[in-house]
């Protein structure tokens, strides 16, 4: 064989072979998409909506939202009030270090000035931080105000969901969409936004 | 009657190599003719990988794959099912005894030099056999769909959440949905019964052809090719059957009394083996108030714990078990065995064994401060036995290796 057909068989085979493998991406795509939530997990995953009128002044009620714990709290006054005595511990109080959809608009950090609306998944590893309301020492921290305390790796979140420093959980608790009409709650969703 | 089976035998040999394959695997492969009870551990293992499969194959039939029925089903195997315990059992303690006998396994290997010029292929299957072992190991733990499949697996799974951009979208990709559901449980079967299992087959396979190819290893770290009879057989082996097989068989034999003694008396191995959470259903809003993993994992989850960071613990993680592909690189020792080597090795593969004992304790635990402290050390000191590795093997004194075994 001739060196100039050695050539030409040789781009041959490059361009074949380069045809044949930009077909790969198109064949992958079936195997690839069919892992994505399907139709069914995302009309399961809708919002969610709820009467939060009933409940206590400094309770925290859990709903599940796409089955993760979505925490809701409802302040009192003196309760908002006093947030600032934990700001030195806090690692992000303003919450610039993530997307935060209502931002500088309550101390509560949702679109209620009373209540707070936030994920139960700590942004650690998953777990679901566990709500200690009382002011008192406790184990993981002398100088308690109420919060939240992860039992999985021990990060610690304010009464509003932010982070406290030195702990694994590198954010805060994460705000999801909602919307207030009345005392109707709905989360998963905000007409506004 | 004898005389058509020969001919029927003669038959199949001229079509299919059965002599040829026996003689050159079995009844002449030769294998140093001294060794130690370390080197039972390979058979050992791939008697366990049997028991998996065999036990796996009972399991898929009354299993069923979805949130709904999943644990229930589990619930059934154990007390409806005719012998359904004890198939389940024998699964279970034998992904703990899989991982006990591949542990002590690759111990052998860091032992004796297993790694050494020309074994890198070897060891390198190796390495890849207990990556998807770890793999099909967490899979498999979730399929109960208890409550430590469910959180063991968020915690995994929110790993994938730790890389910077593509993470959160990862994380949703590999679920299939906003949490562990049967959609994820569905996928995780499919991996653990079909996919996976034919990895480590075919990775097995890979591992045994090698091995075949250079020959196995022995404590002294003698070369047994030097010194051959007229026939070219080496002069200090023997054939692998029947020597080595009734050798192991009457390994087997004690390890299938440890075996049944865990699955008739302990077939949780006291939290160890089935953690007690994952006797209650999966229930996505509530955390176990103490999330650990099964022992054969713990070592790497305590690194993970000891950084803060969630992306710096993945890498860590990750690495610590990537660390195990370069070894034959980062080994730069004249001689193979530890009987050899100088008193470095012999001190840095004591302090590594500790510390990797005690983070696997560590990661079965809850946290304080101590223990926190104890983590970082202790993972200090593991990476150290292989990243000190290419000086300490270099500049320390050995011994002189014998010729003969």
């Amino acid at each position: 064989m001739q060196e100039k057909d050695k050539t030409r068989r040789k781009v041959l085979i490059g361009l074949t072979s380069a045809v044949g493998l930009s077909g790969l991406p198109f064949a992958a795509t079936p195997f690839i998409a069919a892992w994505n939530p399907s139709a069914k997990a995302k009309a399961a995953g809708a919002a969610v909506k709820l009467d939060v009128s009933k409940m206590q002044y400094g309770q925290q009620i859990q709903v599940s939202w796409r089955k993760q714990p979505v925490f809701i709290v409802r302040h009192t006054e003196e309760s908002i009030a006093s947030l600032d005595l934990a700001l030195p511990k806090l690692a992000d109080p303003n919450s610039d270090q993530i997307e935060e959809p209502y931002r500088g608009l309550n101390p509560s950090r949702s679109k209620s000035p009373e209540y707070s609306v936030f994920s139960g998944v700590c942004t650690h590893l998953g777990c679901a931080p566990k709500y200690f309301p009382e002011i008192e020492p406790k184990p993981w921290d002398a100088t308690w105000n109420g919060g939240f305390f992860c039992p999985c790796h021990g990060s610690m979140f304010d009464i509003v969901g932010r982070v406290f420093k030195g702990v694994p959980a590198p954010t805060n608790l994460i705000v999801p969409p909602h919307m207030f009409d009345g005392s109707i709650l709905t989360i998963g969703e905000d007409k506004e936004l | 009657m004898t005389e058509i089976a020969g001919k029927l035998f003669t038959w199949i040999n001229t079509r299919l190599p059965i002599v040829n394959t026996f003689e050159r695997h079995l009844s002449k492969h030769p294998v140093p003719s001294k060794v130690n009870f370390w080197y039972l551990f390979g058979a050992l293992a791939a008697v366990t990988l049997i028991i998996q499969i065999v036990t796996g194959i009972w399991l898929i039939m009354p299993y069923s794959n979805t949130e709904e029925q999943a644990f229930s089903s589990i619930e059934y195997i154990m007390r409806d099912v005719d012998y359904g315990w004890i198939i389940r059992y024998m699964h279970t303690t034998g992904a703990s005894l899989f991982f006990a006998v591949v542990y002590l396994h690759m111990f052998r290997g860091l032992l004796y030099g297993s790694y050494q010029k020309p074994k890198e292929l070897v060891w390198i299957f190796g390495c890849t056999i207990y990556l998807a072992m770890m793999a099909e190991g967490f899979l498999g733990y979730v399929l109960p769909y208890g409550q430590m499949s469910y959180w063991g697996a968020q915690v995994i799974i929110s790993l994938f959440g730790a890389i910077p951009y593509i993470g959160e979208s990862l994380e949703l990709w590999v679920r299939g949905d906003y949490y562990i559901s049967g959609i994820t449980v569905s996928r995780f079967f499919a991996l653990h019964v079909v996919a996976l299992p034919l990895v480590l087959i075919a990775l097995v396979f890979l591992h045994l052809v090698a091995l075949h190819e250079v020959g196995a290893g022995n404590p002294e770290g003698v070369d047994i090719e030097e010194h051959l009879d007229e026939d070219g057989v080496p002069l200090d082996s023997v054939p692998f059957f029947p020597y080595k097989v009734l050798n192991a068989l009457v390994a087997i034999g004690v390890f299938m009394t440890v075996f049944s003694i865990i699955m008739f008396f302990f077939p949780e191995g006291g939290g160890y083996f089935i953690e007690m959470a994952n006797f209650q259903e999966a229930n996505p809003l509530v955390t176990p108030d103490h999330i650990a993993p099964v022992w054969y994992y713990a070592p790497f989850y305590t690194m993970l714990r000891a950084i803060p960071d969630p992306l710096g613990g993945l890498i860590v993680m990750a690495s610590a078990v990537a660390i195990f592909f370069i070894v034959p690189w980062l080994d730069r020792s004249k001689v193979a065995s530890i009987r050899y080597k100088g008193i470095y090795s012999k001190i840095a593969i004591t302090m590594f064994g500790v510390s990797f004992l005690t983070l696997g304790y560590l990661g079965t635990v809850g946290v304080t401060e101590v223990r926190k402290t104890m983590s970082v050390i202790c993972t200090i000191i593991y990476f150290a036995y292989f990243l000190l590795m290419p000086i300490y093997t270099k500049y320390e004194i050995t011994k002189e290796v014998p010729e003969r075994l």
